[in-house]
């Protein structure tokens, strides 16, 4: 046994961490890190930074942009970039519509698309989730009806994050409502332009405008935007929210914001210090970050199984990681609020014309609470933590 | 022993509950009422004062109602369930409260009657940026001269300070910044020159505002209380408002624990309510039991505010402060994580009483702040 990485591997480590402190613009850097707003062009900027550099979809096989790193370099890569506050190559890009077309795409549809993909010349969303299915997903009602060369698509998919600024969206459709119910959808590419589809912002507890409702009437899509075979999209959605769920641990996130509340509290008065000369508040960061460590270590344990059995295959222990690694970032916000105390209340909305002054004399501590408000979200999506306790008491208790 | 409410303080929670029922029925009415101009329904608080709630704590020679601590937890529950915006805590509760406990029969005389009419709303402009959660923590200053005093400094977190016709102003008279003695008390105009105001929304769609005093000239007829003696009524007068707050946080939980129990029941996934599921039952249960341990404490404090015993006052008001805010935040997070995405939007009530409950956390000081207290004297059962 030993913690320690190889000397090519802590070169790997310092050449990614440079890369990233040094190419991807400051002031985005800075947004991620307060938990401010990203423009889209913020996300455009720096994914295309990190794909002229062959990085933004390195776990892509090799002939479509992948690197051939091990395991090891990947979770180094990634936790590095998050601690660097790097906005993640957009996820329904890389980790997830990129993946399974790479996966189970035509060779037209490959070409067609995935360069664009990992460029963000398609912004790409997500259409899985309805009203009526969340967690039961295969329940979804949107339906494709086939006409000639064209799917006829009509229904509604909700809480889709980000489609304000999708060219494309994936979803999941029912093409055949006679069998049972994960036998009857099919993974559907959609061009946002076409005539039928309606966006309407959704807001957010923290007051942004994140995800939307999306409706479809009557709309048109080109057969060959079918993904691999007709009702075999069930599979593909598997294969696709496994790989959400391996590496949504994000430990690196929670580190970055854990060092960012200790520089903060070494700034908030209290009594004749600060507030990181109170050793309870100290005692309270020491203990997540104890966890933290713990989930580190777990983490670095699978993905060295990985190493040694050459298998990428995710494996039930990414639901412990999901778990955790949410629950964890959630902590972190919950330290963020406790920092920021009473000027916590305040939002930066300052009512009436005036001077636009931070409030509480602090530039951060607006975003304090709409980061715990937003964070919620982390133990619902992407599989939420109750049916991921469910996957583990099923595939790994046989419970 | 009896926790029950008196025939009288039935009959006001009927009213108040009925009110409340009618007038914040839903979302809509809410946000119309928050982008009302002064952020609250001016016609609300005419109810208020047709009804007799803003006279409620004020003594009947004083031209009150003479109700104590409890009429102001039924008050105030109703108004945490309903999630009203109207500023009943500043102006009776905090505002009210100085009046009651400090003020001298002229100032009593001037100012209760109009609060109790609905013409007259007050504020506390005491928090101060480098301050916290320490109410000693004052460095804005009052001066003495021929003409009265001359108020200097900035106050922070002034809730509902932007609708105040009157501040109570905590200002530094004598001792050092963070000294208990040497703070005192005065009732200063909105309007008085020399005041200027930076009024945000706040996260739970209140308002609040930061408040600059330069060389704010008031009469010694503005002082509330005695000189130099400040303090005291500070934190006595923070107490019964740590108490009111305490109710608002039982109402508002109350109303989210009974709105996820009904989604539960509605929601359906994988053919069935959601709410078959044990897993999901426990966890409702686990928020009944934080909502009854906050309710207990919500009542532990309404019969300790009105203590003589200071010590012990201080202690129950803390204990009951740090049980409403850890079953504040299990009920919040709780109800969002149940309701799944729906709980995650504006659109939805449950998400607007999550927020609330965040902000009652941080308010008159954080779970650890009076933990800190309670732990300071020792715990509340004596050492063997
Ligand atoms: C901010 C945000 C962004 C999102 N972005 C996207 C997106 O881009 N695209 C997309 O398709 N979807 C997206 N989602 C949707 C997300 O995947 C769903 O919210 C999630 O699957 C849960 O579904 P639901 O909200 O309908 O909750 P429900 O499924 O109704 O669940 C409600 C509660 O019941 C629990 N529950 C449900 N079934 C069980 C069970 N069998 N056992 C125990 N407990 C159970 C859940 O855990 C939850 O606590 C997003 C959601 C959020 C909040």
């Amino acid at each position: 046994m030993d913690l320690r990485f190889t000397e090519e591997e802590n070169a790997f480590r310092d050449e990614v961490r440079s890369f990233f402190r040094t190419e991807i613009p400051a002031e985005i850097r800075r947004k991620v890190s307060e938990g401010r707003r990203l423009s889209r062009e913020d996300y455009v900027i720096s994914q295309r930074i990190l794909n002229a550099r062959d990085w933004a979809v390195p776990h892509w096989p090799l002939e479509w942009g992948g690197q051939p790193w091990t395991p090891i370099q990947r979770y180094i890569f990634t936790e590095e970039l998050l601690q660097a506050a790097v906005p993640l190559p957009l996820q329904f890009n890389c980790y997830m519509v990129g993946p399974v077309i790479a996966a189970f795409g035509s060779e037209e549809q490959k070409k067609r698309f995935l360069p664009r993909i990992a460029n963000l010349d398609d912004w790409w969303c997500q259409g899985f989730s309805e009203p009526g299915a969340g967690s039961d997903l295969a329940s979804l009602k949107t339906r494709a009806l086939r006409e000639g060369d064209f799917y006829v698509v009509d229904g509604q998919k909700t809480w889709t994050t980000l489609g304000q600024y999708a060219d494309w969206i994936f979803c999941l459709v029912r093409t055949d409502p006679t069998v049972k119910k994960q036998a009857g959808i099919s993974f559907l590419l959609i061009d946002m332009k076409t005539p039928g589809i309606t966006v309407r912002p959704i807001i957010t507890i923290d007051g942004r405008h994140e995800v939307n409702e999306i409706f479809f009437d009557n709309v048109r899509v080109p057969i060959e935007n079918l993904v691999g075979e007709e009702n075999k999209g069930w599979d593909y959605a598997k294969f696709l929210l496994a790989n959400e769920r391996t590496g949504i641990a994000r430990i690196g996130l929670s580190k970055e914001r854990i060092a960012r509340i200790k520089r903060l509290a070494k700034e908030v008065p209290v009594g004749t210090g600060t507030l990181w000369d109170n050793r309870d508040f100290r005692a309270r960061v020491a203990s997540v970050e104890i966890e933290l460590k713990a989930l580190e270590i777990t983490q670095m344990r699978v993905v060295a199984t990985q190493s040694k059995t050459g298998s990428s295959k995710p494996d039930p222990a990414s639901s412990i990681l999901k778990i955790k690694g949410s629950e964890l970032q959630q902590t972190t916000t919950e330290l963020l609020l406790e920092a920021a105390g009473p000027y916590a209340l305040l939002t930066g909305d300052q009512i009436g014309a005036g001077p636009n002054e931070p409030p509480g004399g602090f530039d951060w501590v607006d975003a304090a609470a709409p980061t715990y408000f937003n964070n919620r979200k982390v133990t619902i999506y992407g599989g939420s933590n109750e049916i991921q306790r469910n996957v583990i008491a099923r595939a790994i208790l046989g419970l | 022993m009896n926790f029950d409410l008196t025939p009288e303080q039935m009959l006001l929670k009927d009213s108040i509950d009925r009110l409340i029922a009618s007038r914040y029925s839903s979302l809509e009415k809410r946000e119309a009422y928050r982008k009302e101009p002064l952020g609250f329904s001016e016609a609300i608080w005419a109810q208020f004062a047709e009804l007799g709630l803003l006279g409620l704590p004020f003594s009947e020679e004083d031209g009150g109602f003479g109700g104590g601590p409890v009429e102001t937890m039924v008050v105030m529950e109703a108004l945490g369930r309903g999630l009203s915006l109207e500023p009943y805590l500043t102006t009776v509760v905090l505002g009210g409260g100085f009046l009651r406990h400090a003020g001298s029969a002229e100032q009593k005389a001037a100012y209760i009657p109009e609060i109790v009419v609905g013409n007259l709303k007050l504020a506390l402009a005491q928090t101060e940026r480098q301050a916290r959660y320490d109410l000693a923590d004052i460095a804005t200053t009052a001066e003495k001269t021929d003409r009265g005093y001359v108020i200097d400094g900035q106050k922070s977190l002034v809730l509902a300070g932007d609708s105040a016709d009157l501040f109570v102003v905590s200002a530094r008279t004598s001792g050092e910044q963070r000294s208990q003695y040497g703070v005192t008390l005065f009732l200063v105009d909105a309007n008085t020159p020399g005041i200027s105001r930076r009024t945000y929304s706040t996260q739970d769609g209140g308002r609040a505002t930061e408040i600059e005093f330069s060389g704010t000239i008031v009469s010694t007829d503005a002082i509330l209380g005695p000189v130099d003696g400040g303090y005291p009524f500070l934190e006595h007068v923070i107490g019964e408002t740590i108490a009111a707050l305490s109710a608002e946080a039982v109402g508002a939980m109350e109303s989210l624990h009974q709105l996820t129990v009904e989604y539960l029941k509605t929601r359906k996934q994988f053919g069935v309510s959601i709410g078959s599921f044990q897993t999901l039952q426990h966890r409702a249960v686990d928020m009944l039991m934080a909502l009854e341990q906050a309710r207990s404490m919500e009542m532990y404090a309404a019969m300790m505010v009105g203590s003589d015993n200071a010590d012990e006052r201080r202690s129950a008001i803390s204990a009951a402060k740090v049980q409403i805010n850890r079953s504040a935040r299990f009920v919040g997070q709780e109800a969002v994580q149940l309701h799944g995405g729906i709980g995650m939007t504006m659109e939805y009530i449950g998400a607007h009483y999550f927020k609330r409950l965040t902000m009652i956390e941080s308010l008159f000081g954080d779970t650890a702040h009076h933990l800190h207290q309670v732990a300071r004297v020792g715990g509340l059962v004596a050492a063997a």
